[in-house]
């Protein structure tokens, strides 16, 4: 096992403001079979602030799946496969080679070609270009990372998604939304009152959350690129734990009325409300099975809380899920539908444990005692949840299979309910 | 009845000069919001990398109701404790229930927020539920007494007010409860 600390400063400008919020992201463990890979620096590099070479190396070593190889000794830096000497990479070690190019366009865009050589075959599994506005040259890297990734293991990528939290400095509550990396952090609600339970619209644009500062939870959906916030659940009682369904029309929400937790849905857009539960107990934490026809939630409504679900159209049978724990909570899907993460009490500690829904075998993967709000990321790999250290809380993830570890935290305040968003476009 | 309804106006008048003062106070946050324009300022992209913010400052208002205030008042006394993922309301705490339940029907007009806490033990949304369900408990020992729906709202913090710093029952024990509220004081 080893420990490398990544630190993530944020590059001094507009972000500077919130540049308390930049996390920390250190990796530990990492797959037996890592994958050696060496990325050159892009040729033309020094012409913009950010390093796409390394943003795409640190996407890459974060995975667990790759050893990345230090080029700095090298007597050649190619930036095409064309330069490449290829007995040099192989005494490198490298199995493959990224190599890349920046240059700029009559508009004034950058246009970014990048080639991913297979060093033993001494041909490119990818050629591809990129045409970018300077600012969002981050993401593009992350892009990259993901076609190599995709390329290298078989798997689709999620390095080009963000995550969404909460962070409590002093008697403030920040919602933040970040890319994966934890870079480029913006508020997007700074309270006096509490936020818990970002949930992502499915396309990305838009994200549900309780806020507490009319005095009592109440739901909103904010518009990310407008700033826009609207009201969609304010009933009396309760409003809380919003859900999107897969196709992003409805939400499924928790309201009490004078009574106990029950689920709902409405609009996206708030209104045309329709009741999914009705016990006596309690019934929240609803989630949509990604086929959109079944909402998993949370009830007591067998004396200890357990994961049951139900039909989301409401008014159907209701059936339990989980059956080993006396508390399992916060059901979440992989987005591929095989997988759900909840948490469980095991024997005090509060653990992030995952379902597989093919064979319904459950493995406990966090390793915390008060671990909360588990999501998976847009690939269906990783698991990004809420933990606790001393009296503080942090984020981190674990990889589906348990091998590989992340621990993401601030430099300071409180993090927690965190959720991983789909990809971007 | 047109003189309580006077002096409600003015404590309404009262609490909207405190918001007003508080909203002054809190200046400061002025800045960031300055910032987080800035920053909102820059065009939105079809990748949606840019998000824009909002900040929020509220405040509750106050006032006085001497006889709800008054420490040697059991009326005073307005928390309700309870045990672990319980609603169960302890002997204990009966006499509290009833003498709020006394003064809830005495005056007619009064409202109460029954406002449910958890521990911090287990998840947000999970304890905001269990901090509802004590509500609710306490609420419908009120109705058995005697008070009306329509003077009781039920709300729950779950365990957003709970200390972080709890590592043993007693600190969690004192976590555990419901608030009992009067809006208007």
């Amino acid at each position: 096992m080893y420990i490398i600390k990544f630190m993530t400063f944020l590059t001094i400008g507009f972000l500077s403001l919130v540049a308390n919020a930049a996390l920390d992201i250190e990796i530990t463990g990492g797959d037996a079979q890592q994958t050696p890979i060496a990325v050159v620096p892009f040729g033309n590099a020094k012409s913009m602030k950010e390093d796409l070479a390394k943003i795409i190396s640190d996407d890459l070593y974060r995975s667990g799946l790759f050893r990345l190889l230090n080029t700095s000794g090298m007597p050649n830096l190619p930036i095409n496969a064309a330069q490449i000497k290829y007995p040099e990479w192989a005494a490198l070690q490298a199995q493959a080679v990224v190599v890349g190019n920046i240059s700029t366009l009559s508009d004034g865009r950058l246009n970014v070609t990048f080639q991913l050589v297979d060093v033993l075959k001494q041909q490119p599994l990818v050629d591809m270009d990129f045409q970018m506005q300077a600012k969002h040259a981050r993401m593009t890297a992350h892009k990259i990372a993901d076609v190599i990734y995709e390329k290298l293991t078989g798997i689709p990528g999620a390095f080009a998604s963000r995550i969404a939290y909460v962070q409590k400095l002093g008697e403030r509550h920040f919602l933040y939304v970040a890319d994966s990396d934890g870079y480029n952090a913006q508020s997007l609600v700074n309270s006096n009152e509490p936020v818990i339970s970002p949930s992502w619209s499915p396309d990305g644009s838009k994200i549900a959350y309780v806020s507490f500062e009319k005095k009592k939870p109440i739901v909103f959906v904010h518009t990310l690129a407008t700033g826009d916030r609207k009201i969609v659940a304010n009933y009396k009682g309760n409003n809380s734990a919003p859900a999107w369904s897969p196709d992003g029309i409805r939400l499924a929400v928790v309201l009490t009325y004078g009574a106990n937790s029950q689920i709902y849905t409405i609009n996206a857009t708030g209104g045309d409300l329709k009741s999914v539960t009705k016990s006596r107990g309690i019934d929240t934490e609803p989630a949509f099975s990604p086929d959109g026809k079944w909402i998993y939630f949370t009830s007591d409504r067998g004396g200890k809380p357990q994961i049951y679900k139900t039909s989301a159209n409401g008014g159907g049978e209701v059936s339990r899920v989980t059956f080993e724990g006396a508390y399992n909570v916060s059901p979440r899907f992989s987005p591929d539908g095989t997988k759900l993460v909840y948490i469980r009490n095991d024997g005090g500690r509060f653990r992030v444990a995952m379902q597989d829904l093919t064979n319904e075998q459950v493995q406990l993967l966090s390793e915390g005692s008060q671990d909360e709000s588990p999501s998976f990321s847009p690939n269906s790999r990783v698991i990004l949840y809420a933990t606790k250290k001393g009296a503080r809380g942090s984020l981190a993830s674990v990889s589906f299979d348990g091998k590989v570890r992340q621990s993401l935290s601030e430099a300071r305040g409180d993090v927690r309910e965190s959720a991983w968003g789909p990809m971007l476009k | 009845m047109k003189n309580a309804t006077t002096i409600y106006s003015k404590l309404l008048i009262a609490a909207a000069i405190s918001m007003l003062l508080v909203a002054c106070k809190s200046t400061p946050m002025k800045d960031d919001a300055a910032v987080e324009d800035k920053s909102a300022g820059s065009t939105s992209t079809a990748d949606g990398s840019d998000v824009k913010g909002a900040v929020i400052d509220g405040s509750s208002s106050d006032g006085s109701m001497n006889e709800l205030n008054d420490p040697n008042n059991i009326l005073s006394k307005r928390n309700i404790y309870f045990d672990f993922n319980s609603d169960a309301i302890r002997a204990e705490f009966r006499p509290n229930v009833e003498a709020h339940a006394q003064y809830l029907q005495a005056h007619t007009n009064a409202k109460v927020t029954l406002q449910g806490n958890a521990d911090e033990r287990g998840t947000r949304e999970y304890n905001l539920s269990l901090g509802q369900r004590r509500s609710v408990a306490v609420k419908t020992a009120l109705n058995l007494l005697g008070v009306s729906d329509s003077q009781i709202e039920t709300v729950s913090y779950g365990e957003e007010n709970a200390n972080p710093a709890c590592a043993d029952d007693d600190c969690f024990q004192a976590d555990r409860r419901v608030e009992i509220v009067y809006p208007n004081e």
